[in-house]
């Protein structure tokens, strides 16, 4: 027996995997916007000139950037409840993924926010804005522009990178797809389905992606670049 | 103690630093109802940073501003009092327009949602009413045609003209302009001149920092001639570019006048 077509065409419309894989985009998604509630703070709480509200941050960011995520979900799951805190697998799974991707959002969101010209911002103050406001009707919208791509790829990483929690007994499309092998034996098949269905997310995402991209740089014709020397004083 | 002077712009004593630079060095002003001002000068005189000051986009480090009597970044007139907070900082600003050099329209907005942007995000001004302004200022600075036209879309000169209509459309009782043409290409520097002259000539109050000398003798009520972190010279048009009494504002104009 080389490759047995019927078994893979049957694995192809199971419920089970499919299911499986229903969980991981839902993990993916939540996790994502743990991730982005983190992530947004992280980024604010850096660009500020106060440093005791810059540090908490930084390290944070360099705590979790600095350590695999296998490590810290399994600390999470694992390790925490000697501690007596006691998570369970979701919760473990969806705090572990989405603090983990904060902290790589947080240096994106940063980026994007610094790359808004000086300009935008006291244009916005000179008309009465607030600094909230300044934020979130001037400097955001165009900041998204910036973002929109590496948060997307951010995104694709997050559904591949959301197969670790099989590793915590999540069960979600390749723990399912472990169980499944175990009893079946059909391990090729099955885990090329598990990678198809991967493929078939991340494929969507994609497309999603390019139009979302299209949509935030609408307005982005050709931008004049006036790159003359202000006078400093 | 608040000037009793009825006086839109008032500025007494104005130091700034940055870092070791002492820009300003104690810098007066008083600009009233309906005045023009041009400030010339050389460049690192301090004469955007002064105008910066005027609305606190650059706090000064001593000395004090008030627009139309009421002390700017103070919570209360009179001394001794606290800082003003950022939301209240930011109410004092909408009395006072400013226009960049670098123009500084919101990129990812309309020309029209750029006029409006102000009224309908700060003031609260009702969207109908907004627009109906917008259009108005939009006409009045001749781009009635380029309502939806992106900034990367326009021309300096156009959009130098669309952030005019922006800073109008707060109705400010004062307008700031820094250098508002000095990164124009020379064929557009004539259209935003003439949208600020007719301004001055329907009576608004502003201050100009400019290397336009022509243009500061038509359009100016008073100049005043800064170098170093100090008003060295001012007076009426006619008299400190005809007679100059400082040395330095002779061959300032003398230079000016080489160059073009």
């Amino acid at each position: 027996m080389i490759w047995d077509w019927a078994a893979f065409l049957h694995y192809l419309h199971s419920p089970y995997l499919l299911t499986g894989a229903a969980v991981s985009l839902a993990l993916s998604i939540g996790a994502m916007l743990i991730g982005l509630v983190f992530g947004v703070g992280a980024a604010m709480m850096r660009m500020s000139h106060r440093r005791w509200v810059r540090a908490p941050a930084s390290a944070y960011v360099w705590l979790f950037r600095g350590t695999p995520v296998l490590v810290q979900l399994i600390i999470i799951y694992t390790g925490l409840p000697q501690l007596g805190i006691q998570l369970g697998v979701i919760p473990s799974a969806l705090l572990g993924l989405g603090i983990n991707e904060g902290a790589y959002l947080a240096e994106i969101i940063r980026s994007g926010i610094s790359a808004v010209p000086k300009g935008q911002f006291e244009a916005a103050r000179a008309i009465g804005m607030t600094w909230p406001k300044t934020m979130r009707i001037v400097v955001m919208p165009q900041a998204l522009r910036i973002i929109i791509p590496p948060l997307g790829n951010a995104f694709n990483g997050l559904m591949k990178t959301s197969s670790l929690a099989s590793v915590i007994s999540m069960e979600e499309l390749l723990r399912r797809t472990e169980l499944l092998v175990q009893v079946q034996f059909k391990v090729l098949e099955i885990f090329i389905v598990a990678a198809l269905y991967y493929l078939f997310l991340t494929t969507v995402w994609g497309f999603i992606q390019a139009r979302l991209e299209a949509y935030a740089s609408r307005s982005v014709s050709p931008i004049a670049n006036v790159t003359v020397p202000a006078d400093a004083t | 103690m608040p000037p009793e002077t009825g006086a839109v712009v008032e500025a007494r004593g104005i130091h700034k630093r940055f870092g070791a630079t002492h820009v300003l060095k104690g810098v007066d002003l008083s600009v009233g109802k309906g005045e023009v001002v041009v400030i010339i000068g050389p460049s690192g005189g301090g004469k955007s940073t002064f105008l910066r000051t005027l609305n606190y986009l650059d706090q000064p480090d001593s000395g004090e501003v008030w627009i139309n009597g009421a002390a700017m970044g103070a919570a209360e007139a009179g001394s001794g009092r606290a800082k003003l907070s950022d939301a209240g900082l930011s109410r004092q600003r909408r009395q006072v327009g400013m226009v960049f050099q670098q123009f500084n329209l919101f990129s990812h907005m309309t020309a029209l949602e750029n006029v409006m942007s102000g009224p309908v995000h700060v003031l609260k001004t009702p969207k109908d009413a907004a627009l109906a302004d917008a259009r108005r200022l939009m006409a009045l600075v001749g781009l009635a045609d380029k309502e939806a036209s992106y900034p990367g879309q326009l021309s300096g000169g156009q959009q130098q003209r669309v952030a005019i209509a922006r800073a109008l459309a707060m109705h400010p009782s004062v307008m700031l302009f820094d250098e508002p043409t000095s990164s124009l290409d020379p064929e557009m520097v004539g259209e935003v001149l003439q949208v600020m002259l007719d301004l001055s000539q329907r009576g608004m109050t502003m201050v100009i920092v400019t290397h336009e000398i022509q243009f500061a003798r038509k359009a100016a009520d008073r100049i005043l001639f800064m170098e170093d972190g100090r008003i060295i010279e001012e007076g009426r048009p006619q008299e400190l570019m005809d007679s100059p009494r400082n040395e330095r504002t002779k061959q300032f104009l003398n230079l000016v006048a080489e160059g073009s």
